[in-house]
C-alpha cells in the first residue's frame, strides 16, 4: 500500500484517510500541479492556506525542506524549487 | 450547550450568533480571533464519525479543534472532545486483538499485556486536561508555522485505567532506566517519514497518575481519542498522551528521533516551569513538560452583544497539576481586578469552573481574566514568543458591547 501512495500522483487523490476529505482548491498558479503531485502524499493540502499569509521566501524555503529532510518526502530538486517558488508566490507574506 | 444547529446555521446567522467580526470568520464557525487569515479560507466545522461539529484545520492528518462552547462544563464530552494526529496512518484497532509490547533495554524482562490484563489491573482514575502543546499557536506573534490552533486544542475528561507503574513492574526495571518511550498504532504514509515516539523521565511514568487509560468520561475511549488504549500524563502536554498504544520501552539511553529533538521543545529559561526533563536537556532547548497556568472565557465570544446591567461571565481554569488558587477579573484594563467565583473543584488536573459578575455599561464593557496557580504562578500580559508557539498563556481580553 505505501508503495502503492507514492507510485502516482491519481492514487494520492483516491486515499484520504477519513472519508469526509474534500479536495481543497488552491490558488491557480505555476506549480500548483507539482504542489498537488508532491504534497498529498502525506497531507491534505489545507495546510498551506491555513499557514498563510505570513512565511516570508526563506520560511517557505525552510518548509520545503523540513519535509524532504525531516519527512523523508521523495521529492526531486526541480519539483522542490517550483514547489518553493509557487507557496512564495501565491501564500508568501 | 450549543446545538449543530446554533453552530452550523447559515453562514450570516453564524456569524450573528456566534458574535465574531465577519472579516474574521466570514462562515461563523466560531475561529478564535487573531488566528492567520488563510485559515478563515480553509477551516470548516465538520463532524467526525462519532463527533459533534469540531473546527476542521487540516483533514489530513485529521486536526479538528473544539469551539470554546465545548467548555462550559469541566468534563469535555468525547463526543466534543478536539482530534490530533501528526501522521495520516491511523487504523481501526480491534479490542479482542490489541496487544501492547513492554520491554526496551531498561527492562528486566519483555511482556504482552492485553485490553483484558489492563482490566484486570488496579484500576485508578484522574480527571486531567488533555491540552495540545500547540494549542493557541495560531495566535503568535509573528504567526509561526504549523497547525494553527485557535483556543480549542484541549479537553478535560475523566480518565479510567491502569497505572503505568504497574505494567511496568511486571517487566522491572532496571536502575538504569532514565525514560520511558511510548509507540502507537498510527503510522507514517511514507516509511521514511519518522514515526511517531515520544518518552517521559522514568520518574514521571512511575507517578500514581500517569495512566494507560482504556475509558474516557465512562466509555471506552473515541478511536480518534486512542482507542483501545492511551498513555495519560496528568499535567503534562498532549504530546506525551500517546493514542493508540502498541509499544512501551525503558530506555537507558536518552530518546532521539525528530519528534523528541528538534520537535516540541522550548527554550531553555523563557518560562517558569518546575518539571524538567533532564536526560532531554541541551544548554539551549529543553522538551515541554508542564502546561502553564491558563484560563478561557466560555460563556461569550470577544465582540458579542449583550443588554446593559448585570451579566455573569464565565470559563475555565487550569494549570500543569498544582491547581488553581484563584481568578482575577479586571473590567478597567487591568486597573482594578475581582475575584472570579470558583466553581466545582474535580482535582488539581482539571478544569476549574470560574464565574464573574458585572454590571455591563452601555457600549464597549472589557473583561480581562487572569488565573493564578497554587504555586503563585499568573498568566502573561505579553505573549512569550517561542519559535514553536507553545505555552501562550497571554491573559485573554475581550469586548462585549451593550
Amino acid at each position: 500500500m505505501r508503495i502503492f501512495i507514492i507510485a502516482t500522483a491519481a492514487a494520492l487523490l483516491a486515499l484520504p484517510v477519513l472519508a469526509q476529505e474534500k479536495p481543497i482548491q488552491l490558488k491557480k498558479g505555476d506549480g500548483l500541479d507539482k504542489v498537488e503531485a508532491n504534497c498529498q502524499a502525506c497531507h491534505s493540502l489545507d495546510y498551506i492556506p491555513a499557514n498563510s499569509p505570513f512565511l516570508n521566501p526563506a520560511s517557505w524555503d525552510g518548509e520545503v525542506t523540513k519535509m524532504i529532510k525531516a519527512f523523508g518526502a521523495p521529492i526531486e530538486d526541480a519539483d522542490a524549487k517550483a514547489i518553493a517558488d509557487y507557496l512564495k508566490k501565491n501564500y508568501g507574506g | 450547550m450549543i446545538s449543530r444547529r446554533h453552530l452550523l446555521g447559515t453562514a450570516g446567522a453564524g456569524v450573528a450568533a456566534l458574535g465574531l467580526p465577519r472579516w474574521a470568520d466570514a462562515a461563523g464557525i466560531g475561529l478564535t480571533p487573531g488566528v492567520p487569515e488563510g485559515v478563515a479560507d480553509v477551516a470548516t466545522l465538520e463532524s467526525l464519525p462519532g463527533k459533534k461539529p469540531l473546527i476542521k484545520l487540516s483533514y489530513r492528518p485529521p486536526n479538528y479543534e473544539s469551539p470554546i462552547e465545548y467548555f462550559r462544563t469541566p468534563i469535555t464530552p468525547n463526543d466534543q472532545f478536539f482530534v490530533r494526529y501528526h501522521l495520516s496512518d491511523i487504523p481501526e484497532i480491534k479490542a479482542e486483538t490489541y496487544k501492547i509490547s513492554v520491554g526496551g533495554d531498561g527492562a528486566n524482562t519483555q511482556a504482552e499485556i492485553t485490553l483484558d490484563d489492563l482490566k484486570k489491573m488496579p484500576a485508578m482514575e484522574v480527571v486531567a486536561v488533555n491540552q495540545c502543546s500547540g494549542n493557541r499557536r495560531g495566535l503568535s506573534k509573528p504567526h509561526v508555522a504549523g497547525v494553527e490552533w485557535g483556543y480549542g486544542a484541549m479537553g478535560c475528561a475523566r480518565w479510567r485505567g491502569a497505572r503505568l507503574r504497574d505494567v511496568l513492574d511486571k517487566v522491572g526495571l532496571k536502575k538504569e532506566a532514565i525514560e520511558i518511550s511510548f509507540n502507537g498504532a498510527d503510522g507514517p504514509a511514507l516509511d521514511k517519514t519518522p514515526d511517531f515516539i515520544k518518552s517521559i523521565p522514568a520518574w514521571k511514568a512511575i507517578e500514581d497518575t500517569t495512566l494507560i487509560a482504556y475509558e474516557m468520561n465512562g466509555s471506552p475511549l473515541p478511536h480518534l481519542n486512542g482507542f483501545p488504549a492511551r498513555i495519560i500524563v496528568p499535567g503534562w502536554t498532549g504530546t506525551y498522551w500517546m493514542k493508540h498504544v502498541v509499544a512501551i520501552n525503558a530506555l537507558t539511553k536518552p530518546l532521539g528521533g525528530f519528534w523528541m529533538n528538534p520537535a516540541y521543545r522550548i527554550p531553555v529559561g523563557k518560562f517558569a516551569l518546575r518539571d524538567r526533563f533532564v536526560s532531554q536537556e541541551t544548554p539551549v532547548n529543553t522538551p515541554i513538560t508542564e502546561m502553564v497556568v491558563n484560563s478561557l472565557i466560555t460563556s461569550h465570544r470577544d465582540g458579542d452583544k449583550i443588554k446593559a446591567g448585570k451579566i455573569t461571565v464565565s470559563g475555565m481554569a487550569w494549570d500543569g497539576g498544582y491547581g488553581i488558587a484563584s481568578v482575577q477579573v479586571s473590567t478597567d484594563g487591568g486597573k482594578t481586578w475581582g475575584a472570579g467565583k470558583l466553581g466545582e473543584d474535580l482535582g488539581r488536573f482539571a478544569f476549574r469552573p470560574w464565574s464573574f459578575e458585572l454590571a455591563a455599561k452601555s457600549g464597549a464593557n472589557t473583561v480581562l481574566v487572569n488565573a493564578t496557580n497554587k504555586l503563585g504562578q499568573s498568566q502573561t500580559s505579553e505573549l512569550i514568543f517561542n519559535p514553536a508557539g507553545y505555552h501562550n498563556n497571554v491573559m485573554q481580553s475581550i469586548t462585549l458591547t451593550a
